[in-house]
């Protein structure tokens, strides 16, 4: 089985407070990974850790990505080899078109991979394919990036550019938080299109929620900066029953 | 007196010319009066306070030559055109109104201000310095030593079926201090764009003091454009003084692309009700570059509206500044008035002033400002960067998002797209490297 990620006991700080104390973790192609937590327990910083972020220091450890070291690339490289963050809170970019947006992004993946620039024909074509695919309304497109959308819509939004992008390990950050139960459905409906044997998927998530659309191959509890149990989907069942106390 | 040395120096280049009018005679001799007693201004001058006046007073200027040789290979020489767009084009070479150019529409007249003080001395004196006042240093600069300008006569009821294009270009092998004087008289009813493009053509430092006076009278329209591209040793000071009566209306867009020290000052008087001025700016700048805004709206009377969105970006060590004041008097109830100035300041050592200021006599009144300055913002980039795009790249869209609120409010098509193209190469530090450009800046 391909592997897509290791991370060997990641260590990582934000202005000197120690959040990440020793991560491990793999990842294989075609897996679904659960990271579920408490409050503060380090699952954001491990997806901005991920996608270098530079207001996070990474204090010890590694990471391997498709057997490159990940933690020497710029975020926009490790964008373009492959890895997509779904924000937990989506920036808005007034002035900026989505599809001015998406146009220079998915160039830019073409480039990486030693493609022509899409024609303004094909990228269209694309971009009705995927809006289609994750059900955002086609009027969002034309607006400035995330500007004005509601908080499903950016999430929507974030999904929308997962499938434009197709990336081979994603990584949705709090995905479902601030969504409605039709437009949770959606978006993990949307995911679940994207996923296939080649790709993984980490999904952080407090709830249990989610893991009945995106049903996860594996969870694992971050608790403190470290994962202190891993198990199949059941384990977020219990999570769910008996609270984060009792693995504590 | 320190700061009148540079006056006295200047005052004696100034050639005694018979005087064209005792009118013209009164006003020169008035401004070289105000000249002696003031000298020039220090930045110890509330109105003077961010402009860095030593690039003009360091140098040892000579007046721009009174005959103007034939230029045969205008289009060659000014090359930097607008593609598509497709106006009625005359130069002004040093300040001085280029005799050739094609005919103009019907009921639209231009006049050389030098020629005018001989053929038709009665329309001049009723205009020239009407409005701007001779108590201002640059403008009694522009009067004691006129170069040329031109004068737009728009009739009643004429309408201009494109944009009219003025060219300014400065060409010389010696630093010139070229005061332009321009005219627009847009009579009642009458409707024109005119698109004003400031250009330097040899590397040479210049200084233009340009003045330019309009009148609008009750429910003409008049767009004005301004697109200043000029190279680094450049100091331009562009001074526009508007009157309004009613139900006319004023729209100005200045883009500064590039220059050495820019001032752009906008004074527009909404004199009678139901008048209407919008006023757009956008200065970018970088290195050591200086530009700034200076703008005073004074509403005097009911029912008026007025709307000014000016922004900045600067990089490296620019620096730059806005003042705006509007006034309200006590007659003019029921006037709208807004002021927007924000800035980009893109390193820590660009440094930026931003003044609003509003003073309200009346007490029935819709008015705003504000201004902000700030730094690019690094979630935005983090979030270009986390979908792929490189963080120049993102950079570039970001800046090119905050300049083009600016751009955007360009009516004519054509230039709008020609100023976007400009402010993307701008942007992206290409400018100067440009191809149509026969000055290539340090």
């Amino acid at each position: 089985m391909k592997n897509i990620l290791t991370i060997k006991d990641l260590h990582a700080s934000i202005e000197g407070k120690q959040i990440l104390k020793g991560i491990d973790l793999t990842v294989n192609a075609g897996e679904i990974h659960a990271i579920m937590g408490p409050n503060g327990s380090g699952k954001s910083t491990l997806s901005a850790v991920l996608t270098g972020n530079e207001r996070y220091t990474v204090t010890h450890g590694e990471v391997t990505y498709c057997g490159k070291n990940l933690l020497e690339m710029a975020p926009e490289e490790r964008s373009r080899e492959g890895i997509f963050l779904s924000f937990q809170y989506p920036i808005e970019i007034p002035g900026v078109s989505m599809v001015n947006f998406l146009k220079v992004a998915v160039n830019e993946h073409r480039k990486h991979k030693g493609l022509e620039p899409m024609s303004a024909a094909d990228f269209l074509k694309l971009l009705r394919e995927k809006k289609e695919l994750v059900g955002i309304d086609s009027e969002l497109t034309n607006r400035s990036v995330n500007e004005g959308f509601s908080g499903g819509e950016k999430k929507k939004n974030e999904i929308f550019q997962m499938a434009m992008l197709e990336p081979t390990l994603a990584i949705l950050d709090e995905t479902d938080s601030g969504l409605d139960i039709d437009a949770l459905r959606i978006v993990a409906n949307g995911v679940n299109k994207l996923k296939n044997a080649n790709n993984a998927i980490i999904v952080i998530t407090h709830y249990q929620r989610l893991l009945d659309y995106i049903v996860p191959d594996y969870v694992h509890v971050l608790y403190n900066g470290k994962i202190i149990k891993s198990g199949t989907k059941e384990l977020a069942l219990e999570l769910e029953e008996k609270g984060y106390d009792w693995v504590k | 007196m320190e700061n009148n040395r540079f006056i006295e120096k200047l005052l004696a280049k100034a050639k005694e010319e018979t005087p064209a009018s005792n009118h013209y005679k009164f006003l020169k001799n008035n401004a070289i009066t105000y000249l002696k007693d003031n000298g020039h201004p220090t930045q110890r001058h509330e109105d003077w306070l961010y402009t860095k006046l030593d690039t003009v007073f360091e140098v040892d200027w000579n007046l721009s030559p009174t005959t103007l040789s034939k230029i045969s290979n205008i289009d060659e020489i000014f090359r930097c055109d607008v593609p598509d767009l497709d106006t009625y084009r005359i130069f002004l070479f040093n300040g001085y109104l280029y005799p050739e150019y094609l005919p103009l529409p019907e009921g639209i007249t231009i006049y050389s201000i030098k020629d005018l003080w001989q053929k038709n001395p009665t329309l001049l004196e009723r205009y020239f310095f009407s409005i701007a006042p001779l108590n201002h240093p640059f403008n009694a600069i522009n009067a004691a030593m006129l170069t040329d300008g031109y004068f737009l006569h728009i009739k009643k009821g004429a309408r201009a079926d494109k944009p009219i294009q003025l060219i300014n270009a400065s060409i010389g092998h010696v630093p010139f201090l070229i005061n332009q004087h321009n005219i627009i008289l847009a009579e009642e009813g009458s409707e024109a764009q005119i698109i004003g493009c400031d250009h330097t053509l040899s590397p040479t430092k210049f200084f233009n003091n340009n003045i330019t006076e309009i009148h609008l009278e009750s429910n003409a329209s008049l767009e004005y454009y301004s697109s200043q591209n000029t190279h680094n040793e450049n100091n331009l000071f562009s001074s526009i003084y508007v009157e309004q009566l009613s139900h006319s209306r004023f729209y100005s867009n200045i883009i500064t692309l590039h220059g050495g020290m820019i001032r752009n000052e906008l004074h527009v008087n909404l004199n009678q009700s139901g008048t209407e001025c919008s006023a757009y700016g956008l200065n970018l700048t970088d290195r050591k570059q200086h530009a700034e805004s200076f703008t005073k709206i004074h509403h005097r009377a009911p029912a008026c509206k007025s709307f000014q969105y000016y922004k900045g970006i600067f990089d490296d060590d620019a620096t730059g500044a806005f003042t705006g004041k509007i006034y309200v008097d006590k007659e003019a109830q029921k006037t709208e008035a807004y002021q927007s100035n924000k800035n980009l300041l893109l390193t820590p050592t660009t440094k930026v002033n931003s003044r609003p200021q509003l003073e309200i006599y009346a007490d029935d009144v819709k008015c705003s400002h504000g201004a902000t300055t700030g730094q690019l913002d690094t979630n935005a980039l983090f979030y270009m960067q986390a979908r792929g795009i490189d963080r120049k790249e993102a950079r570039m869209l970001l800046m090119y998002a905050f300049a083009n609120e600016i751009v955007s409010k360009i009516k004519i098509q054509p230039l709008s797209h020609r100023i976007e193209s400009l402010v993307n190469h701008r942007l992206r530090g290409e400018l100067s490297r440009c191809a149509n450009c026969v000055i290539k800046c340090e």
